[in-house]
């Protein structure tokens, strides 16, 4: 099981001082977390995608092409890449790019964006939000697993024997996470392709969250990738812990309450009774954690939301010494625990290139053949 | 059957509550068969209410009263009248309901008021309000004004109200079974344009439930896909 953060990259006053950061400072913070999350030992960095202040992460490779070079282990993914918005062409090219800078240590989850006024800027229309998706990553999907690629659709212009360069790295795609809050159209359409399903599993109750991983991995083994439980769950997590737990509620709660998306809403106490938010002692995290298993099944990738609401960056670095010395170790090993065997491991570009080698020799694996590609032994 | 009565009276007691009890009596007493009736009172969910606003998800009780009325064979919706309209309330309420939960669903519009001079608020905007959610409005809607208490007119009007809306809750006793394909529009899935339009209501859209017992519809995904491709 892989464990990382992800961050939406927001520039937001912290209501104890009543200062924001400057973008540059919100960037070089987000630059130092990433670090961060390597020396603690977690597995992933995700970083969102938005082209509206007051968020700056707008150039996710980039960004990431900056950590793959001051790292060594850690896997650099998105949380999300706009599949609606971007070119696909631009996003093929990108990643595979980044794949070869980071010697294969990149993935990557498509979404949607929430934000309305986004689609009309990149001359789209969020009417078209789903359809988009499911276009755009048709086409992405073969720019990858075909070398030359004629075709034509409905929102971009067609493609005559194009080659998207540079090729993807040992010829195997970033693996794809598909991140959805509620639209059930995504769980089939990372279930159609094998893809692995992500759940942000923040801001909903947990039956919420329930029912659209049910839903992927019953049409994940409907199209014959595997059984339901092999299908590839990634799951989101919000925590703020001291090493007392009164000292934590009383630490987050202006962050709560004056928080972008929920703030000024429901208290602290009932939205970590309604969501999987956990404000305590790491051990409470350790426990809550465990229990999302209880809800979705054996899953592949955890990921945390940590530095968010005008959280100075000592104090996200505090958050993440914790994560990395207390929860995760412990978390890895009630999971490992935990897993049946015949549950696969998250995916790695390793393990995905072994797979593809491994079933080369048959010469029967072309692009859609029925294995379930994406998932490691 | 199943009866929901939607009440934004704020006071205790209230005459909102008032006027929507006599109308749920007065439709009860017009259905032959059983009636559960049941009252949702928008003043206990207001906090609620507010919190569905700002995290994108209703708080369980919430979830349960907006349940109750997309599964309701039949509505009453009173509310006070509040600067010359209905109650702020009462709007959101009914802002965060989901957009498909009133198609076709029979619904009985009144409102209370300290004047007369109010009476075409059930006209000029309860009725558009519902009409923008596909509910099929009943024709007469009933307006009491204090003075309409004490005076005779008010019972009748209750009584026709009533009437009417257990007419058109009654199985088989309405337009919908005049044409079997059109019959019970609330059972069939939204149109696209109505699936697909992001409801602006919420940072995340606006849910009716957390946890439907018969989980997603979907469409499978080659159909979806080969539906973008064009023709040749």
């Amino acid at each position: 099981m892989q464990f990382g953060i992800f961050t939406v990259g927001d520039v937001t006053v912290d209501p104890t001082t009543g200062r924001a950061p400057s973008e540059h400072e919100r960037i070089k913070a987000m630059l130092a977390i990433a670090l961060k999350a390597e020396e603690v030992g977690l597995d992933v960095f995700a970083t969102g995608e938005h082209h509206n202040p007051p968020f700056v992460p707008s150039s996710p490779t980039t960004m990431l092409g900056y950590i793959a070079a001051r790292t060594e282990n850690l896997i650099l993914s998105t949380s999300t890449t706009l599949i609606t918005t971007n070119d696909p062409v631009k996003i093929a090219e990108d990643f595979a790019m980044l794949q070869h800078i980071a010697d294969g240590r990149v993935d990557v989850m498509m979404g949607r964006g929430n934000t309305g006024p986004v689609y009309p800027w990149f001359g789209k229309d969020i009417r078209d939000g789903i359809d988009l998706a499911v276009e755009n990553y048709a086409l992405l999907r073969r720019l990858w697993d075909e070398d030359v690629v004629t075709w034509k659709g409905k929102f971009r212009t067609p493609l005559q024997s194009f080659t998207s360069t540079p090729r993807p790295l040992d010829g195997v795609a970033p693996f794809v996470w598909h991140g959805s809050i509620r639209s059930p159209e995504i769980a089939e359409q990372a279930a159609y392709y094998g893809d692995g399903f992500f759940h942000n599993n923040i801001f909903w109750p947990t039956s919420h969250t329930k029912q659209m991983v049910n839903l992927y991995r019953q049409r994940y083994a409907h199209y014959g990738h595997g059984t339901p439980e092999q299908a590839i769950v990634g799951l989101g997590g919000q925590v703020f812990m001291r090493k007392n737990s009164q000292d934590a509620v009383r630490e987050f709660r202006p962050y709560f309450d004056n928080a972008p998306v929920y703030g000024h809403g429901p208290s602290l106490e009932e939205f970590t009774s309604q969501t999987p938010l956990t404000v305590g002692s790491p051990q409470e995290v350790i426990e809550r954690t465990l229990s999302f298993r209880e809800y979705v099944g054996d899953y592949q990738r955890q990921l945390f939301l940590m530095d968010h609401a005008g959280l100075p960056l000592k104090t996200v670095l505090e958050q993440l010494d914790l994560l990395g010395e207390e929860v995760v170790p412990v978390l890895r090993k009630e999971f490992a625990n935990l897993k049946p065997a015949n549950v696969p491991d998250a995916p790695t570009h390793a393990a995905r290139v072994a797979a593809k080698s491994a079933a080369t020799p048959s010469a029967e694996s072309s692009a859609k053949s029925a294995a379930p590609e994406g998932s490691s032994k | 059957m199943k009866l929901v009565v939607v009440s934004a009276g704020l006071s205790s007691p209230s005459s909102t509550r008032l006027l929507a009890d006599r109308l749920a009596a007065a439709t009860v007493a017009g259905v032959d068969a059983g009636v559960e009736v049941e009252v949702v009172e928008l003043r206990d969910l207001a906090t609620e209410i507010a919190q569905h606003f700002v995290t994108g998800f209703p708080p369980a009780r919430l979830a349960a009263a907006l349940d109750a009325v997309a599964a309701a064979d039949g509505l009453i919706a009173v509310t006070p009248v509040f600067a010359a309209s209905y109650s702020g309330l009462f709007k959101s309420f009914f802002d965060v309901i989901d957009k498909d939960a009133l198609t076709g669903k029979p619904v009985l519009v009144a409102a209370t008021g300290g004047t007369a001079r109010h009476s075409l608020v059930t006209e000029h905007a309860l009725r558009p309000l519902f009409t923008y959610l596909r509910a099929l409005v009943l024709p007469t809607a009933v307006y009491a004004a204090s003075e309409d208490w004490g005076e005779e007119g008010l019972a009748q009007r209750i009584t026709r109200a009533g009437r009417e809306l257990a007419r058109f809750m009654a199985p088989g006793g309405t337009a919908a079974d005049s044409d079997p394909a059109q019959d019970t529009a609330r059972n069939t899935a939204p149109d696209v344009d109505t699936a697909a339009a992001i409801a602006p209501r919420s940072l995340h859209g606006a849910i009716t439930s957390v946890d439907p017992a018969d989980g997603f519809e979907v469409v499978p995904f080659a159909e979806r896909l080969a539906a973008l491709r064009p023709a040749e």
